[in-house]
Parts: structure tokens; sequence; C-alpha cells
């Protein structure tokens, strides 16, 4: 089932939540909403499952497959919703829980009580829970508690799957786990579905597609490797990791960053006197000794070797921190000491014209 | 030989605790202030009441039930506590729901409203419905020429009976409610379920401890108050005395053993009340620990106060004035 919504607003008194926002997430796609906290991503979830209302526009709508459904309320949509604290009914043992959406079905369409209990049952085991079916929620570990929210959501055939944050209150390692979990779940049942999270590693890891926000708008949609190598605007690339940003100088269709001349970026118009340069961390690179290739001059401020790649924290001529991770083989054979001087030039980057302020 | 030894052991087990212990003579002194506080209080009035009550034998104290006019204000008693906490249950209910889960204007006039009959003296209350249904009162006209009395009579006794016990269930809802949510019902409406449905499921078995504790206080104001309902029954003997009233008549006429044996009934309840409520009390207490999603030590405990803190005035405030001399200052609730 594809989901899409145009033109939706959202205003809670004089706080615009949501801003003119169109997206069109296709059939089978998992899709992650990723922004900071007050981006709008929870907002627009809950407008898609009915559980909020958009701001009264005639072009507004919430299209199920093509079918308006803005006027249908939350319990009508079919729609999977799987909250951040699960919600689950704390007074109802784990298969009552799982079984509630086929229980309270008017009777025509209504299961046989042992056709619900056998759905139920198939459930808790695809969540891998089926030996819990008579615990109660209290009982259950946090990771638990999700699978339980997940199996009651999936219970109703829901037309899309749509999870709150839905491992944000987990610890570290549930969390990877039930990631893992759930994109693999997603292959197989293929129920289209969003979701909502202000984790980029979580939403770059498990997503089809990646939908950016950023102050009630979307800021950029594309897959996790388009959003991470190609992001659309300075704050995507921010957002979507560590990064360095330097401050360069344009004079005469040249770009400098300090001393170091940098090619003029393609679309950068000569208007503009000034750009904002973007480079990761793992994308600078360290020399000891100055190779008269191009390269900014920083001393050695921070070593941290432990991980996958060593973290070494660098301090500019500027006096601005510069974040270099280098593989640990090539932090080996460098032997750098604290306090050095290096060089450190980028192999890519990414050039954006900040944006215009206006004098009052 | 080992204790000396056993207590050192201790001390060095439990060094924090031992650091944080107040010195004996002011543990001592703590405990004997608070104990002979409750003992004269309260142990020692219900004490008397019983005492009193069986003076002459268990005869003449059976001898006092065997009275019509007792009988009749036991049954009025039970009848207006039977019309009111059923009303108290579906209003008080409803109220809360409304004020938990809901944002709409005016709520804190609702809010205010519902203390309104804890805020001010039963008297007061009593004279407003003499002021309203009374003869010379507003409606008093147009309730005489169709034949319906209120004041010095049953309905009157309902009302204000109604009235005093109102806030008892909505009140121990409120907090409750408050801290649940509605994640629950939200979950219910997007599962299919109708707004009957997730109120029958979900929303009612979630208070249900909560509204029987609410329920069983009301039981106990509702069958001791005393003020309002003397201000607009008018105590005629057999017809609109309440036990209260009737206690009250009894003592005034010097009949002490029956006065004190009516109104043992009256401390009976103010027991079983009590047990009935401490039982209660810990179930709502799990429940609130179970609402909070983590195991986190500081969600727990804030859970665990906050039905105490939300708690109404305990029957025992209650049972001080069945075991006094009812005097209406006294049944001014605290």
């Amino acid at each position: 089932m594809s989901l899409e919504v145009q033109h939706v607003s959202k205003t809670f008194g004089n706080y615009q939540a949501l801003r003119d926002v169109n997206l069109k997430i296709e059939d089978g796609e998992l899709i992650t909403l990723l922004g900071p906290s007050g981006s709008g991503k929870t907002t627009l979830l809950r407008i898609m499952a009915g559980l909020e209302e958009p701001d009264r526009n005639p072009d507004t709508k919430i299209l199920f497959h093509g079918e308006d459904v803005a006027t249908q309320g939350v319990g009508e949509r079919q729609v999977g919703f799987v909250f951040q604290h699960y919600a689950l009914f704390r007074h109802m043992s784990v298969l009552e829980n799982v079984a509630f959406g086929l229980k309270v079905r008017p009777r025509a369409e209504r299961p046989s009580k042992s056709e619900i209990h056998e759905r139920a049952m198939k459930l808790l085991k695809l969540v891998q829970l089926d030996g819990f079916a008579g615990r109660y929620p209290v009982q259950l570990s946090g990771g638990q508690r999700q699978r339980v929210a997940l199996a009651r959501a999936l219970a109703i055939e829901p037309k899309v799957l749509l999870l709150d944050e839905p491992f944000g209150a987990l610890d570290a390692k549930v969390r990877q786990g039930l990631r893992d979990w759930l994109r693999r779940l997603h292959d197989e049942i293929h129920v289209t579905t969003v979701l909502v999270t202000h984790d980029q590693e979580e939403a770059l890891e498990v997503a089809d597609r990646v939908v950016v926000m950023n102050k009630a708008t979307v800021e950029q949609v594309g897959s996790p490797e388009e959003v991470f190598h190609h992001p659309s605007s300075e704050f995507v690339m921010d957002f979507l990791g560590r990064t360095n940003v330097f401050h360069a100088r344009i004079a005469n269709g040249q770009a400098w960053l300090n001393d170091m001349p940098l090619e003029m970026p393609a679309g950068m118009s000569g208007k503009t006197n000034a750009a904002h340069i973007y480079v990761r961390p793992h994308e600078l690179d360290i020399e000891r000794i100055a190779s008269g290739q191009p390269a900014l001059p920083a001393s050695v401020a921070r070593i941290n070797p432990a991980g996958a790649i060593a973290k070494i924290g660098l301090v500019g001529t500027d006096g601005a921190e510069i974040q270099v991770d280098l593989p640990l083989e090539r932090f080996e054979t460098l032997r750098l000491k604290l306090g050095e001087t290096v060089y450190v030039s980028p192999r890519k980057m990414r050039v954006f014209a900040p944006e215009p302020e206006y004098a009052i | 030989m080992h204790a000396p030894t056993k207590r050192i052991a201790a001390a060095s087990t439990q060094p924090q605790r031992r650091a944080l212990r107040e010195p004996l003579w002011v543990r001592v002194l703590i405990r004997i202030a608070s104990l002979s506080f409750l003992g004269i209080f309260l142990l020692l009035p219900l004490v008397t009441v019983f005492y009193e009550a069986l003076r002459e034998g268990f005869g003449a104290y059976l001898a006092s039930f065997r009275d019509a006019a007792a009988w009749s204000a036991i049954k009025l008693t039970l009848l207006a506590a039977g019309i009111s906490l059923p009303l108290n249950l579906v209003f008080g209910l409803a109220a809360a729901w409304a004020i938990a889960k809901f944002e709409f204007w005016g709520k804190n006039f609702l809010i205010t409203l519902i203390d309104l009959p804890f805020a001010i003296s039963p008297v007061i209350s009593g004279l407003v419905f003499v002021l309203l249904f009374g003869a010379q009162g507003w409606l008093g006209p147009w309730m005489s020429a169709h034949d319906f009395k209120v004041i010095f009579a049953v309905p009157g006794i309902v009302l204000a009976t109604v009235f005093v016990t109102f806030p008892f269930v909505a009140r121990e809802l409120i907090p409750l409610m408050q801290e649940q949510g509605t994640e629950e019902e939200q979950a219910a409406l997007s599962l299919g379920a109708n707004g009957w449905q997730t109120f029958w499921y979900v929303t009612l078995p979630n208070v249900r401890w909560a509204l029987l504790y609410g329920v069983i206080l009301s039981n106990a104001r509702a069958m001791g108050e005393f003020g309002a309902v003397a201000v607009v029954s008018g105590s005629i003997r057999g017809k609109t005395n309440t036990i209260p009233l009737h206690v009250e008549v009894l003592y005034n006429e010097y009949h002490f053993v029956a006065a004190f044996a009516v109104a043992s009934l009256l401390a009976l309840l103010a027991l079983v009340t009590l047990v009935i409520k401490t039982l209660l009390e810990r179930k709502i207490q799990q429940q609130m620990a179970n609402s909070t999603s983590d195991f986190d030590a500081e969600v727990s405990n804030v859970a665990v106060k906050s039905p105490v803190n939300a708690a109404v005035p305990a029957p025992h405030v209650s049972l001080a004035v069945w075991t006094r001399g009812f005097d209406f200052e006294s049944a001014v609730p605290t």
C-alpha cells in the first residue's frame, strides 16, 4: 500500500510543527523520518495514523493507495501504530494484548475465539515471544515489550506500519539487535513501514529511503547512500554524522581556505564572497611533513585509538578544532605525538554558500 | 561473649545505616509521643464507644437495635448511601475521565467545582439546599404546588449526602488517570476499538482499585455525614433520622447505652473501611508501580508517593467526629 501526504501543515497554538509537507512512500518501502526533536517528524507520523488532525486546508490530502483518508478516524485507517513507550495494556497478558485488535472487531468481522488465539500465537512466534504468552508487560524487558507492541500492531493486518521512535527507550545493544531484526522482519512481510527516529545511524542502517526533516519541513529525501554522501543542504550534512566546517573566502573566482587555494566548486556563483566547506572526519588525511600539496597546518591536541578507527583531534592555526578519523594502520605508521604540527588535506569536500543574512 | 562480636559485625556491614540513625533517646521519645497521641485521640475514643455500648451487658446492647426508630435510621442511612454511591461512582468517574484525559475550556473551573464540597462547611451546604428547596426557598412554592417534598424528607437527605461525598471518587481517580496518560487509549483506538470498548477494556480496568477505594471512602462519609444531613432532615424520629442523627437524639435524651450501641455501628464501619482502604492502597501502589515503564527506582518512588498524597481526608477523621459529641464544629472536613 502506497502512502502519500500532500500539503500537510500543522500548528499547535503559535507553534508551527509542520509547514506544507509533501511526501510519497511507495508500496512495501521502509522509510525513516529523521530529524532533531521539534522537527515535526512525530507529528507527521501521527497525522498519517489519524492520531492528529492536520490544519484545515482544501489542498491537504492523506492518500492510502490513492484514496483520501483524511476524514477517516484512526480506527478506520487500519494502521499499525507502535508507540515509543510501548503503550501495552498493562492489565492484559501478552497474548491478550496481541489479540486485542481482533477481539474488538465488530461481530460480523470478528474471527472465532480459537482463530484469534491461533493468530495471536502465530504473531508471538514471529516476534520470538511465543514462550511469553501468559506474562504481563511488567514482567518483560524493554526490548520484549517493544516486540509485543509490534506483534499487537501487526495483528490487525495493517496497511501501513507506523513506528514512533520505537527503540528510543532501549539501551544501545538491544537497540542494535532490534533494528537488525526489524529490517529482516520487513524483508519477510513487506508491509509499508514508516519509522521515526532522531538517531542518524539507525535511520541510515535500516531504511530504504530516508526523509530528513528540519524546522517543520522536509530537507531531503533519498536513499541512505544519497543523503549521506550527497547532502542537499548544510543541515543534512551536519545532522548525518560528524563533520568539520571550514569558512572559505572567495576572491576573483578563486576560493581560499586560509592560504590554501581550492578549486572553485561548480554551481557557486562569483557573487558570494564566502563559502562553508564541509569535510567528514574520514575524508581528511594527515601528513607529518609538508608535501608541497595544498594542506592546512594544525597541531595534534587529542588522540583516541580505541575503536575501529583512530580519532584524532587537531587545532588549526585559527584555533578551530578539526576532527580526523584515520584507519588504524595509517595511524600506526604515522606515529603521531601530542603537540606536533601536522598537515591536513581533504580528499573530498562539499561546499555550500552560506544562507544569506539580511540586515535588519 | 557473642554479643559484642555480633554488634561489631552488624556495624561494619551497615555503616551507613548507623550514621543515619538518631540517638536512642530521640527515637524512644518520638515513638512514645506518637503512640500516646494515637492512643489518646484515636484508640481511646474507639474503645470508649464499645465500652459504653456494652456497659449494661450484651442484652442491653442488642435491645438498642430492637427499637423501631433505630431500625428506621439504619434503613434510611443505607438508602441514602445506596442512592448516592452509584451516582458518585458514575459522575465521579465521568468527571475524572474528562479532566485527566482531555483538554477543554473551563477544566480548572470544573476541578474547583469538584473540590467545592471539601472547601465549604457541610452545614452551609445543607443550608443552601434549604434555601433552594425549603418552603421559603426559591423552588419551594413550586415544589409544594406539585406536592413534592425535598427538605425534611428523604430526597433532601440524599441530595445532601451526594453533595458532600461527591469529591471522593473523582479526587481519587484524577491523579492516577493523569499518571497513566492517554497512550494506552490511543493504542486501543488505533487497533480499531471504538470509544466504549476503549473505556471498558482499557481505561476502566486500569483504575478499578482506585475506583473501589474512592467508593469505600465515599461510603464511609455518606453513612457518617452529620452536618449537612442534620440541616435538611429536620430530625423527624423514625422518618428522617439517619444513624448519626439518631445517635445525637438518643444521647440528648440520656439513652447513653442505646446512643453508644448505635454509634458502635459507625465505629465498626470505620474499622472495616480502614481495613479495606489499607488493602486497596497496596493494590493501587502496585498498579502505579506497574504503570511506569521501567523499573527505575526514582520513578516508582514518585508513583508510590502519589496515591498517599492524593488521598482524600481519611475516614479516621470522621471516626473522631462520630465518637465525640457530634457538634457541628467537628463535622467540618479537615
